[in-house]
């Protein structure tokens, strides 16, 4: 093994996050990328082996399924941080707050007048076929007029260093809790640079989710009781369930700890008997949410949820509904929702897409399918897509098949360079392609994650960043460049 | 606290206790075997059935050789009497309600889990055996100190300390009945001239014997070394002093009432119990420790149908007597 030198990191084909030209980090990269090349290859080896040990002893784990058996495997972790100048990240949160805000007015206006159809803003048929809207919702009146409480936005950079928004996962988005614990990792592997103050601190989230669960409270006199919904430990982000509870201070329940009485309170079982419940923070999908109204099969729900939501004993977020927003095709239409509804222009844009169910783009879009990334309206965790460089000419057919017989299903877009950054493999940091998942909390104040989650394709040119696809994840830094303002930030704070 | 989480932390509580007493009862059966001459039948094939897994064991193994009983009670992951199988299960339980006790409970937890199982293959061997026991009893024990030190007076800790009392005093009738009447032979004669050796390895294996000598100071004898571990009120591990732990306990939680009764009836057993009767009679003995550990399940089944079951009969409780209850829990917090 041999020592980093940046001379030999490869980087002339994409926008890389850290390395500007080979030798020459970025400005916010110098300290961490010189620190990196001081370290003996042993050194470097050793605050590696650092991270798994601690990664296994805090017991970070995510939990996927192997031939019908649940496996807990360790977090994939690199221990080279992506950073962020600060005085990009606030253009960048202002343009997620920006784009929140839109997207909750468009769901509660779905859910009534639908002004947003009426004024052709939005092809009425976008809605008539979309899965995630449910009629069950219409009219009700959520806390504070926010639906999505918590979302998550998946951010790429393209090869001119632009960031794009990717999609946007308003049902019950997650990562969130490997952000928080990538932090405290690194913190332990690398301790020397967060000496200088210069990294900006991402630990304010557990509190503002709370705060903003308990202004969810139907008894706002009373000390409200939160809890958070899990489906269980077999649930992939069963951990975060756990973690977030846990930080917050609060009962982690399952559908079997909530009952719901005939005045449509819910309560919870406890060893005194049973106890009120005001907020959920709900990790459960809308359609096992309620026996009674959505699938009658479900056993990680609770039968009268929906009865206690829609006479406002109860608080849920993210609302039941809140879904029809996270749509691929939707998508397309945020920046316009933007306009519609805020007479703003988006201050971050979106990639360039093609809706299969205009005729002229999905003309576009099967002659050209060997140049697009193909995604169905409502997967998520990257399956069912389609990357038209990487593909063969039989699942091209086979998409063409599925986009003819389906085309509202169905958008394109045009395959991005997205960028990279430094990832050790085999000793050595390598180029590796990542993205973005900032958490943006919506309660009576908007707050954004200072960062989010970076995913990082870990095999080299990959560009699947998800974790059940063998996707890892790493620190976000967001770093204030100039002395001064770093000063400020630890006074303001 | 949830009736969820309430019984997960008391079977978590349970199966750390019942990893460490398994040690325990391995320890004490080796050292017998290496004290005893080979012309007594003494064997291994009595902790199989002392823990209850007799029919497990003969779907597996055909001879209860010394081997295959400490293989299987240490590391066999399907049987779930297994040192490896408690720890393993004790951090299921721990998994799903990590969020009630400190982070650093559910890292000692998963720690001791995975360096267990990580050792307990070759911990088997003769030569590397008290070593591996050793390690076990006293990663629990480590455990216990840790939530003793760390967790906040409460509901969490309350059913933390009845599954671990209950399955403490289960776990040392156990160990107790290696003395009894399946494990030695029936002839008195025989027994005399080694009976005290079993008596002090008895001691040691529950880390009794100092305080015996101190407590006792006589020479170590069949019936006072039993009054001591059934009677005593001052050793820990004692099933009365556990017992008497269990009814304090149960004074900080709501509708204490049935549960509290099992425990004075099982406890007033104890007490009264003839010593001299059973010391001098292994068949007498095995009897009484059955009757206990009958006792035993008699309290865990009012302890879930009072705490863990919980169906919508149960009646609604309302902010102001919630928190009434929860000021009875010294450090409570708000959101048990």
């Amino acid at each position: 093994m041999s020592q980093v030198n940046w001379n030999n990191y490869a980087c002339r084909d994409y926008y890389d996050e850290l390395i500007a030209t080979p030798g020459q980090p970025r400005d916010s990269a110098g300290e961490l990328c010189n620190m990196l090349a001081r370290f003996s290859a042993e050194e470097l080896a050793e605050r590696k082996t650092a991270a798994e040990v601690a990664i296994r002893t805090m017991g970070i784990t995510f939990t996927v399924y192997s031939e019908g058996t649940m496996i807990d495997r360790a977090w994939p972790f690199d221990i080279v941080p992506r950073i962020i100048p600060a005085s990009e990240w606030r253009k960048t949160e202002a343009g997620l707050k920006q784009r929140v805000q839109a997207l909750n007015l468009f769901i509660d206006d779905l859910y009534h007048d639908q002004k947003v159809i009426k004024d052709k803003v939005l092809p009425a048929e976008v809605l008539a076929q979309s899965v995630n809207f449910r009629p069950q919702c219409v009219g009700i009146n959520p806390p504070h007029g926010v639906w999505a409480h918590v979302c998550g936005s998946d951010l790429v950079r393209d090869g001119d260093g632009t960031l794009y928004v990717l999609e946007d996962n308003l049902r019950i988005p997650s990562g969130v809790s490997y952000m928080l614990e990538n932090r405290n990792v690194t913190k332990r592997v690398l301790p020397e640079l967060f000496a200088s103050g210069k990294i900006l601190p991402v630990d304010d989230y557990v509190a503002q989710l709370y705060d903003m669960l308990a202004a969810m409270s139907p008894r706002p006199g009373d000390d409200p009781q939160v809890v958070v919904l899990t489906p269980g430990i077999y649930n992939s982000a069963y951990f975060e369930h756990a973690y977030l509870a846990q930080q917050m201070g609060v009962e982690l329940v399952q559908g079997s700890d909530l009952i719901v009485d005939d005045d449509n309170v819910v309560y919870m079982r406890t060893v005194e008997g049973l106890r009120r419940v005001d907020v959920i923070y709900r990790r459960v999908d809308d359609e096992f949410l309620d026996p009674e109204v959505f699938n009658p099969e479900s056993m990680l729900g609770v039968a009268g949820l929906m009865r206690a939501w829609r006479a406002g004993k109860v608080a849920l977020a993210n609302a039941p509904g809140a879904g029809v927003a996270d749509d691929k095709v939707v998508y397309a239409f945020v920046p316009a929702l933007i306009r519609y509804y805020l007479d703003q222009e988006p201050l971050i844009p979106n990639v360039p897409s093609y809706l299969c169910m205009f005729e002229e783009d999905r003309r576009y879009v099967l002659e050209h399918l060997d140049e697009l990334v193909v995604k169905p309206a409502n997967e998520s965790g990257g399956y069912g897509m389609l990357i038209g460089p990487r593909s063969t000419k039989e699942t091209r057919e086979e998409f063409a098949r599925l986009i003819k017989a389906n085309p509202r299903n169905y958008m394109a877009q045009p395959t991005l360079a997205l960028s990279t950054t430094p990832t050790l493999a085999n000793g050595l940091p390598q180029p590796r392609h990542v993205d973005l998942r900032p958490f943006i909390l919506s309660g009576p104040e908007i707050h954004v994650t200072t960062g989010g989650l970076t995913r990082v394709a870990l095999i080299e040119g990959s560009l699947v960043v998800n974790s059940s696809q063998g996707g890892g994840s790493k620190d976000t830094w967001i770093v204030e460049t100039d002395d001064k303002a770093a000063a400020a930030a630890v006074q303001g704070a | 606290m949830l009736s969820r989480v309430a019984e997960n932390l008391y079977w978590m509580a349970r199966y750390i206790e019942r990893a460490e007493d398994t040690a325990r009862l391995l320890s004490v059966n080796s050292h017998l075997m290496l004290d005893l001459p080979g012309r007594l039948p003494l064997g291994w094939a009595p902790l199989i059935e002392m823990t209850g897994s007799l029919e497990a064991f003969t779907s597996r193994h055909s001879d209860f050789d010394e081997r295959n009983v400490v293989h299987f009670l240490c590391a066999d992951i399907d049987n779930d009497t297994s040192i490896v199988s408690a720890l393993a299960s004790a951090r299921e339980n721990l998994r799903t309600t990590r969020d009630v006790v400190p982070r650093e409970i559910w890292e000692e937890v998963n720690q001791l889990y995975l360096s267990v199982a990580d050792h307990a293959e070759n911990g088997v061997s003769p030569r590397r055996r008290d070593n591996f026991l050793k390690s076990v009893i006293r990663g629990c024990q480590a455990l216990t100190g840790l939530i003793e030190g760390t967790l906040s007076h409460g509901p969490a800790r309350t059913f933390i300390e009845l599954g671990r009392q209950l399955e403490r005093a289960d776990m040392t009738t156990r160990i107790v009945d290696v003395r009894s009447a399946s494990l030695l032979p029936q002839n008195p004669e025989e027994l005399l001239p080694f009976e005290n050796l079993q008596w002090m390895s008895v001691l040691k294996s529950l880390t009794a014997y100092q305080m015996y000598r101190q407590q006792v100071r006589l020479r170590v004898r069949g019936p006072d070394v039993l009054r001591f571990l059934l009677q005593d009120p001052n050793l820990p591990r004692s099933i009365a002093c556990s017992l008497e732990t269990l009814g304090q306990e149960l004074t900080l939680l709501p509708r204490p009432d049935r549960p509290a009764a099992t425990v004075s009836l099982v406890r007033a057993d104890v007490v009264d119990a003839d010593i001299q009767a059973l010391a001098h009679s292994p068949s007498k003995l095995h009897l009484f420790i059955d009757e206990l550990q009958i006792g035993f399940a008699a309290i865990h089944d009012t302890l879930s149908a009072t705490y863990f079951v919980n169906d919508d009969s149960v009646p609604r409780v309302t902010q102001t007597q919630s928190q009434s209850q929860s000021q009875s829990h010294v450090g409570d917090n708000d959101n048990d």
